[in-house]
C-alpha cells in the first residue's frame, strides 16, 4: 500500500461557524495506480490534494505514505518527506521564471543534496524523457504552455519521487496540448509511475484507471474502472 | 544546497533587478566610502605629524620659557650646564626673533634662531653643503649663518651662497653652510630658517634669554628622570614660578596625538555610521519587498523540497551578496577618494589595511543584521498561503 488515508479530518474555522472541508475520509492507494480526484470547485478536492502533498496536515484522521506516518509531523520533515515522495505538477505550471528549463528541473535535486555534475545529468535525462531534450537552456516565457507544462513534469520526476501528484494538469492548456499531457501522463504511469490527478474535469478523470469523487468534503461514488 | 549554488541563486536574482540592487546597494556604498575617506584622511595626517615627530629621536625634551625678567630667564651657558646632570645627554638652547636680512637689493624680515652646534644632532636638522656652526664661533661670536634651502632661493637665487656675504640688521655676516631640504612640515617650516651662533644672538637681538632648550635624554628610558632634573632645576631657579615654562617630551606628545586621532577617527566612523544604518534599513525594506514579490516562488520551493533554513539563507544570502559588492565598491570609491584628497592637502596617502578589512566586515555584517528579519518572514510561510499567492 503506497497510500492509505483513514478518517482525515480537516477543519477550518471561519468566524463562528466549523467549514468541513474534509469529513471522514478514507482512501487507498496502490502503487502503480492512475487515480483521478474529481470534485466540483469547494468540494475539497484542494484540500485533499494539499494533505496529501504534504502542504498541509489533516486535523484529525491518519495518513500513511510510503510507510511514513504522516502526523504532526515537523515543518522541516514534511519539506524532506514532499521533496523525496512526491512531485507536483500544478495547473499554472509554477516555473521559476528566472531559472531556464535545466534549472528549473534540478531544483528538487538542490534541495536533496544531489552533486552539481550528477543533478546535470539526472534533469538532463529527465527533460528528454518528457520531450523536451532540445529547449533545456530556455527560460519559461520563452516556451509554450505545453512545453512549460513538460519541464513541470520533467521537475516532478526528477527526484524519482513514488508519486506524481498533478493539480488541475491541463486546465490552462488548449484541448490538443491537453491530450499530449495526459499521454504523457499515461505513458508514465505505464512506465510504474503512481499518478493522481486532481481534476473537475470528467473528460480528463475518465483518462485515468480508476476515479473518484469527492463532494461536501466526503468521498462518494468510488468507481473502479472508468475508460480507459 | 552547498554555499557556491546559494550564491551563485542570489547573484542571478541582484543582476535580474539591476537598478533596484544598484539603488539599494548606494546607502552602503556611500557609508563605506565616507568611512573610509574620513578616517584615512585623519589617519594620513596623523602620520605625517608623527613621522615627524619621531624624526626628532623619542628621547627629545623641549623645555619652552615663557617668562620674561632676569627672575625667570635663563641665559644659554646656563643651559649647557645641563648636560652635566643625571639622565641628560645633549642641550641645545635656541634663542629666537626677527632681523632685517638683506642681500644686493633684496630685503626681507626673516625670523633667526641662535644655535649651538648640539643643534645639528638634537634636532636632527643637517647640511647639504659648506660647514655646521662650530663651537669656536659660539665662543668668538663669529658672524657666521647657515641658510635654509628655501631662504637660500629667496636671497641668492641660482647662485652658491657659501662666501657670500648678507647683512643683518646692517651687519654683515658670511654665509658659511647651506642646509638640507626638509620639505613643507606640518609642524613648522626648516627651508625658511636662519641660524647663527647663539652667542652672536644675544648681541644681535639683544636679549640673553633663551626661548627654547632642546634636550636629547641618554636614552629613551631616561626621559622621565631628565625631566624631573630639569623641573626641579627651574622650579628653584624661577622660585616656583611654574608657570613661567613648560617642559614637553615627544611620547606625550604622541600619546596626546594618538588620544586625539583616535577621537576623530571614532567621531567620523559615529557619522558615516549613521548613513551606513540608514543604507542597511534600505536594504531590509528592499528584502522586505522582495520576499512580498517572491511569495509565490517561495511557495513553489517550499512544495519542492525546501527547508525554512534553504529559504532563510536565500534571502539572507542575497542580502549579504548586495551589501558586501556596495562594501567592495565603497571600499575602492573610498581609497580613489583617500588618494584624491591627500593629493589636494598635500598629505602622504595612507589607507589603513586594518580599516579596509573592518569595512568590508562590517558591510557583512550589516548585510547580516538586515536581512535576517526579511528572510525570516520568508522562511516561516506556509507553503500552502505561498502558493495560494499570484
Amino acid at each position: 500500500m503506497l497510500i492509505s488515508l483513514e478518517k482525515i479530518n480537516k477543519h477550518y474555522v471561519v468566524g463562528d461557524e466549523v467549514v468541513k472541508a474534509l469529513d471522514e475520509v478514507s482512501l487507498e492507494i496502490e502503487k502503480g495506480e492512475f487515480l483521478a480526484i474529481v470534485g466540483p470547485s469547494g468540494s475539497g478536492k484542494s484540500t485533499l490534494m494539499n494533505i496529501l502533498g504534504c502542504l498541509d496536515i489533516p486535523t484529525s484522521g491518519k495518513y500513511v505514505l510510503d510507510g511514513i506516518t504522516i502526523e504532526k509531523a515537523k515543518e522541516n520533515e514534511l519539506s524532506t518527506i514532499r521533496n523525496e515522495k512526491i512531485g507536483f505538477i500544478f495547473q499554472n505550471f509554477n516555473l521559476l521564471t528566472k531559472l531556464t528549463a535545466i534549472e528549473n528541473v534540478e531544483l528538487p535535486l538542490i534541495y536533496r543534496g544531489v552533486k552539481q555534475a550528477e543533478r546535470r545529468k539526472i534533469a538532463t535525462e529527465s527533460l528528454e524523457k518528457v520531450g523536451l531534450g532540445e529547449r533545456i537552456h530556455h527560460l519559461p516565457t520563452k516556451l509554450s504552455g505545453g512545453q512549460q507544462q513538460r519541464v513541470a513534469i520533467a521537475r516532478a520526476l526528477a527526484g524519482n519521487p513514488p508519486i506524481l501528484l498533478a493539480d488541475e494538469p491541463t486546465g490552462a492548456l488548449d484541448s490538443k496540448t491537453s491530450r499530449d499531457i495526459l499521454a504523457l501522463l499515461k505513458e508514465l504511469n505505464k512506465q510504474g509511475h503512481t499518478i493522481i490527478i486532481i481534476t473537475h474535469d470528467l473528460e480528463v478523470a475518465n483518462q485515468a484507471k480508476r476515479v473518484v469523487q469527492i463532494k461536501d468534503g466526503k468521498l462518494a461514488n468510488v468507481k473502479v474502472g472508468g475508460k480507459r | 544546497m552547498n554555499g557556491l549554488t546559494a550564491i551563485k541563486m542570489a547573484m542571478k536574482n541582484l543582476r535580474s533587478h539591476k537598478l533596484r540592487s544598484f539603488l539599494t546597494m548606494l546607502g552602503i556604498i556611500i557609508g563605506i566610502s565616507s568611512v573610509i575617506t574620513l578616517i584615512s584622511i585623519a589617519q594620513s595626517s596623523t602620520r605625517m605629524i608623527t613621522d615627524e615627530v619621531k624624526d626628532l629621536g623619542s628621547n627629545l625634551i623641549t623645555v619652552g620659557i615663557v617668562g620674561r625678567g632676569t627672575t625667570t630667564s635663563i641665559d644659554y651657558k646656563e643651559a649647557l650646564d645641563w648636560e652635566e646632570k643625571e639622565g641628560i645627554e645633549k642641550v641645545s638652547p635656541v634663542i629666537s626673533g626677527n632681523v632685517e636680512a638683506k642681500y644686493n637689493n633684496k630685503k626681507e624680515t626673516v625670523s633667526i634662531d641662535g644655535i649651538t652646534p648640539n643643534y645639528e644632532d638634537v634636532q636632527n636638522f643637517h647640511i647639504q653643503s659648506g660647514r655646521y656652526i662650530m663651537p669656536i664661533d659660539v665662543d668668538t661670536r663669529q658672524k657666521v649663518v647657515l641658510v635654509g634651502a628655501e631662504a637660500a632661493k629667496t636671497f641668492f637665487g641660482k647662485e652658491n651662497p657659501i662666501g657670500k656675504q648678507i647683512s643683518l640688521n646692517g651687519l654683515p655676516f658670511t654665509v658659511v653652510g647651506l642646509l638640507e631640504e626638509k620639505g613643507e612640515s606640518l609642524l613648522s617650516s626648516y627651508d625658511d630658517k636662519i641660524l647663527i651662533p647663539i652667542s652672536t644672538s644675544e648681541r644681535l637681538l639683544f636679549t640673553s634669554g633663551v626661548k627654547v632648550i632642546n634636550i636629547q635624554a641618554s636614552s629613551a628610558g631616561d626621559v622621565d628622570l631628565a625631566i624631573s632634573t630639569i623641573d626641579k632645576t627651574l622650579k628653584l631657579k624661577f622660585k616656583n614660578d611654574t608657570n613661567s615654562y613648560n617642559i614637553l617630551n615627544q611620547q606625550d606628545l604622541l600619546e596626546t596625538m594618538d588620544t586625539v586621532t583616535q577621537t576623530m577617527s571614532l567621531l567620523l566612523a559615529g557619522i558615516s555610521g549613521i548613513s551606513l544604518l540608514v543604507g542597511g534599513i534600505g536594504i531590509m525594506n528592499i528584502m522586505l519587498v522582495s520576499v512580498t514579490e517572491r511569495t509565490k516562488e517561495i511557495g513553489i520551493r517550499k512544495a519542492i523540497g525546501a527547508k525554512r533554513k534553504d529559504i532563510l539563507s536565500l534571502f539572507l544570502i542575497e542580502s549579504v551578496v548586495l551589501t558586501t559588492i556596495g562594501g567592495v565598491i565603497g571600499i575602492l570609491i573610498g581609497i580613489g577618494g583617500t588618494y584624491g584628497i591627500s593629493n589636494l592637502m598635500d598629505v602622504e596617502p595612507y589607507v589603513a589595511p586594518a580599516v579596509v578589512v573592518s569595512s568590508f566586515l562590517f558591510s557583512m555584517l550589516i548585510g547580516v543584521v538586515f536581512g535576517i528579519l526579511p528572510a525570516n518572514r520568508a522562511a516561516k510561510l506556509k507553503p500552502i498561503d505561498a502558493l495560494r499567492n499570484e
